[in-house]
């Protein structure tokens, strides 16, 4: 049977046709098919060649006319679709990864799913309202962001069914591609939500030095937990991990906040069956739960989480590094950390006060201030004004421990080292001379002191967390496996110990939270990632490793920067009313 | 109208310009077609580009006032021809505003002979667009030139060819189907403001016949109108002029929603734009002079200030928008070569929403022309459309001295953007 299309008043070149009949004469059914411009001559060819219609001798010469031939009348449909498409032109592009605004990214992007935000503060709002319009989750890392913008942008994340990492987001693990700063982890049955960077580095590299895994690790950002955000994207995240068949134990990272907060994301703990590992660093957690493990160091929190991950008894005995010994003088009794990651500095900064009772003064350049110890984050916003951050940029440290020569209080010194993407290549290398001429200048005034230093870091990190603790070693620092063990063992030699909190178990009633989760939260955490980046370059590398679809976004100010102009693009691009 | 979003009120303005089919029906007297120009008390004179007085027109505009005045003897010399302008003796009306366009100075009296081009694709409710016939190049009206051998021309347009014209397209049935000359001589190297001359004789091969048959006619009219189709590479760019004024009226008259480009054009005073979702309002900024190259003798301060409607070529996706449909005459127009004319087309890609499946660039790896520019899009981005055009002296009646291209100032897409959210509420 002959059917007959045609496009009216519309011109191919006869080149154009052929191939169009050679894929017609492909379909499955179809037992020829013929498409020509329906000029008289060519009228003559289709009749000769067994496809006259009475439709094809009407059609004119500047109509398409397609006679199919088939004896299945479905098949028509198809051949009109198909034949639609294939005239729309627009041949295959070779693959694109870069473009310079919006529509560019969308339009090249395999079905993206994450924006990645790297830009100044002023920015990063904008541009994440345009991420969660366009049905993107964003993980940004830019600080600099309003509270007000972090709250209405996780408002209209949490109406949408989408998640906003951060502001001020350093590290993630989303579905097993470590994003920003981040190590590369084994996947696993842990799910992580954390409001802090190198917290939930040094929990997730922890965990998978001693075996375990861990798929998703979301950041929240540092604000999250505070009254005005409400924990948005910590609540989010915590019913998504819930919700994913392939996570086992939850593992919950903040630092204390108020008690309405801290009520209303234990009120959705107690909502869920899996067991759960939270920890608010710097409290001591003065009871535990059945379901839920209130966990005092970060350390303890992997190993809660890895020992509930198999069913196992949580038990946990903090450790020290024994064979260490020092005979310091009597002015020798200060410890010294000056840390790139921010929690460590904060979890430090805990276990000292807790151990020694000293209050810390009121001092913005410290975490931790007391009559004769110090914790200084050099990561903190005051040091890394004009300068990369210290996991970057070994300046600050090299200056901190050159002017530590000259301090007679110093018993104990200690040092992190964070791998993973985004941080330096060989940051151990930088540190070592700086040690040694340390030890020396301590040696030559007559002080032993102690270097103690950790990696956090797996081994399939690029910088090898092996070769990065041996570089240390060598320079004369004795490497602890966490920076739990670093500060209670630098306490050790000072002859100080932190007890570790007695929990008592206390029950509370199962609560009824609605766990719903959107299907579009549930794809980001096991689906496909497919991220826009937008901003830093380097944030691809990650990308390209683990083999994610990804876009550079180069994004330069829309509007040439005006910002009158920029609220007019987003209040027209975002419009939704009758028009 | 029923839209929810800006993109999808795009979209269906898009589509719609794509699925207008331009009809070439016939060539009319200006006046038989546009009343403004047969209103017996008030001499009137179309120009183009946004709205202008004669005191802010350029010289070359000036003069064509003049010619049209000359040709309908509404005086005899120029001195009274240029009295009754500075007098205000004469109305001025953009092309634009009655349904047509004109190129360069686009000054049109009653009885020039003007294109006919229909959308046939609503049987309906047709719109009817009117451009006037290319004079050729050398000293000619729309360059402001106004001799003798212009007002000749100008004559024998009304009396001899548009009439032929008239007779020969009255003999296609249904007239000529304008989007399929596009697309056929878009295989064959033109872009439609600068490169003309595939469709200019295709046209004169499907005329050539017809015309020769013709009855009614002399042999010495029939011999000067093909001679003059066989001279004149530029003939068919006021047809696709044409058609480019009714496929983005189309769409405008049945959709007033959205941020899609449905008018550029220039004045030699200022450039003006539309957008769909501001119907008849202009969104205005200075002109800028067109870059190029320029014939032997001239240079950049011969030149006048960017003019003509013909931008209307690029607004529906071909002229400088598709720039890499044709290879000729790329570096003609100042861009480097191949290269530089494919990154112009891949830009011009990126400030438009669609690619229209009717017009396909084999050049171009076979996308179909970008069409649609969204004016939100070159504010955000900061890419303008790129215009091809002719540089014209500005000295009025020297014609032609170059071509290049010319970008609208920004200023006219960030005004209507402006606007078109203040409409929508945004306070």
């Amino acid at each position: 049977m002959l059917y007959t299309i045609t496009k009216p008043n519309t011109y191919q070149d006869s080149i154009v046709l052929m191939l169009l009949s050679n894929k017609l004469n492909e379909v499955e059914g179809v037992n020829k098919a013929q498409a020509m411009m329906a000029t008289p001559a060519n009228k003559d060819i289709l009749a000769g060649g067994g496809f006259d219609t009475e439709e094809m001798r009407e059609a004119g010469a500047n109509d398409i006319v397609i006679v199919v031939d088939t004896d299945d009348e479905s098949k028509v449909e198809e051949i009109s679709a198909l034949v639609d498409s294939e005239l729309a032109g627009g041949a295959d592009d070779e693959e694109e990864v870069e473009a310079n605004n919006w529509r560019k990214a969308l339009t090249i992007a395999k079905e993206p799913n994450v924006a990645l935000i790297s830009l100044p503060g002023q920015y990063a709002a904008m541009e994440g309202m345009n991420a969660l319009h366009n049905n993107l989750n964003v993980f940004m890392f830019s600080d600099n962001v309003s509270v007000e913008d972090e709250r209405k942008l996780k408002e209209t994340a949490h109406k949408k069914g989408l998640l906003v990492m951060g502001p001020d987001a350093g590290t993630g693990v989303i579905n097993g591609t470590p994003l920003a700063f981040t190590n590369i982890i084994n996947k696993g049955n842990i799910g992580v939500v954390g409001a802090s960077g190198t917290g939930i580095q040094e929990v997730t590299t922890i965990t998978d030095r001693l075996g375990g895994g861990v798929t998703n690790a979301i950041g929240t950002g540092g604000r999250d937990l505070k009254d005005a955000i409400g924990a948005i994207t910590m609540i989010d995240a915590i019913k998504a991990l819930n919700s994913d068949p392939s996570v086992d134990v939850i593992t919950v990272l903040s630092k204390p906040s108020s008690e309405a907060i801290q009520d209303k994301v234990n009120s959705v703990l107690r909502s869920l069956d899996k067991p759960v590992v939270v920890l608010y660093l710097g409290d001591t957690p003065e009871y535990t739960e059945e379901n839920i493990f209130h966990a005092y160091t970060l350390e303890e929190t992997a190993i809660a989480a890895l020992q509930k991950s198999k069913g196992e008894e949580v038990s946990f005995e903090p450790s020290i590094k024994e064979d260490v010994t020092a005979n310091f003088n009597d002015k020798q009794v200060g410890i010294r950390g000056f840390y790139s990651g921010g929690t460590l500095a904060t979890e430090a900064a805990m276990l000292i006060k807790h151990a020694t009772g000293e209050e810390s003064a009121e001092d913005e350049a410290f975490v931790y201030k007391s009559e004769h110890h110090q914790i200084i984050d050099l990561g903190d916003d005051m040091y890394t004004q004009g300068t990369p951050h210290p996991m970057i940029d070994p300046a600050n440290r090299l200056k901190a421990l050159e002017s530590a020569a000259s301090d007679d209080e110093i018993a104990v010194v200690l040092l992190d080292n964070v791998l993973g993407y985004g941080s330096h290549k060989n940051m151990a290398a930088q540190l070592a001379p700086a040690i040694e001429k340390f030890l020396a200048a301590k040696k030559d005034a007559g002080q032993e002191v102690v270097v103690l230093a950790t990696v956090v870091g797996t081994d399939k990190d690029v910088q090898g967390y092996d070769s990065q603790r041996r570089i240390l070693e060598g320079a004369g620092a004795v490497i602890c496996d966490t920076n739990d063990q670093m500060v209670r063992t630098a306490l050790n030699l000072i002859g100080e110990k932190v007890e570790q909190p007695v929990r008592e178990v206390k029950s509370f009633d199962k609560t009824n939270e609605d766990l719903t989760v959107a299907d579009s939260l549930k794809d980001l955490i096991s689906g496909e990632l497919s991220v826009i980046n937008i901003g830093l370059e380097g944030f691809t590398e990650a990308l390209v490793d683990q083999e994610v679809d990804y876009v550079q976004f180069n994004w330069r100010p829309s509007a040439g920067g005006n910002e009158e102009l920029m609220k007019v693009l987003q209040f027209l691009n975002h419009y939704e009313g009758d028009i | 109208m029923g839209f929810k979003t800006i993109d999808e009120a795009n979209e269906a303005v898009v589509q719609r310009m794509i699925s207008t089919q331009p009809t070439l029906m016939d060539v009319v007297p200006a006046k038989s077609v546009i009343p403004e120009l047969n209103d017996e008390n008030t001499k009137t004179l179309l120009h183009a580009g946004p709205p202008i007085r004669f005191d802010q027109m350029s010289d070359p505009m000036q003069g064509s006032c003049v010619g049209a005045i000359l040709f309908e003897k509404w005086a005899d010399n120029e001195e009274d021809a240029r009295k009754m302008l500075e007098n205000d003796e004469i109305r001025f009306v953009p092309f634009h505003h009655v349904n047509g366009v004109g190129p360069m100075g686009g000054i049109t009296s009653a009885n020039f002979p003007v294109l006919v081009v229909k959308d046939t694709s609503n049987e309906t409710e047709n719109n009817t667009a009117y451009c006037t016939l290319n004079e050729g190049i050398g000293a000619v009206l729309r360059f402001g030139a106004f001799g003798p051998q212009v007002i000749e021309r100008l004559e024998w347009q009304r009396d001899v060819l548009g009439p032929v014209l008239s007779k020969a397209l009255r003999k296609i049935e249904g007239g000529m189907n304008v989007n399929g000359a596009i697309a056929r001589a878009i295989a064959m190297g033109d872009e439609f403001h600068q490169r003309n001359i595939a469709a200019s004789y295709a046209f004169l091969r499907d005329l050539a016949p017809i015309i020769t048959a013709l009855e009614d006619v002399d042999q010495k009219d029939k011999e000067d109108v093909i001679q003059f189709l066989a001279d004149t590479d530029q003939f068919f760019l006021n047809i696709a002029m044409a058609a480019g004024k009714v496929m983005t009226d189309t769409a405008r008259n049945e959709i007033q929603s959205g941020t899609i480009v449905t008018a550029m054009c220039r004045n030699g005073h200022e450039f003006g734009i539309r957008i769909a979702g501001m119907g008849d309002e202009w969104f205005t900024g200075p002109v800028n002079t067109p870059q190029g190259l320029y014939f032997t003798g001239f240079s950049e301060d011969d030149a006048n200030p960017d003019m003509g409607d013909s931008a209307i070529t690029e607004t529906i996706g071909v002229g400088g928008m598709a720039m890499i449909a044709a290879p000729a005459v790329t570096r003609f127009v100042g861009t480097g070569g191949f290269n530089d004319a494919l990154e112009t087309s891949n830009d011009m890609a990126e400030i438009t929403i669609a690619e229209n499946p009717n017009w396909i660039i084999p050049t171009w790896n076979f996308k179909g022309a970008p069409t649609g520019i969204d004016a939100r899009l070159v504010v955000e981005t900061g890419i303008l459309p790129v215009i091809n055009t002719g540089i014209a002296n500005k000295v009025a009646g020297r014609g032609q001295i170059g071509a290049g291209t010319v970008n609208p100032p920004m200023e006219a897409f960030e005004k209507a953007i402006t606007a078109y959210a203040k409409k929508l509420g945004m306070e």
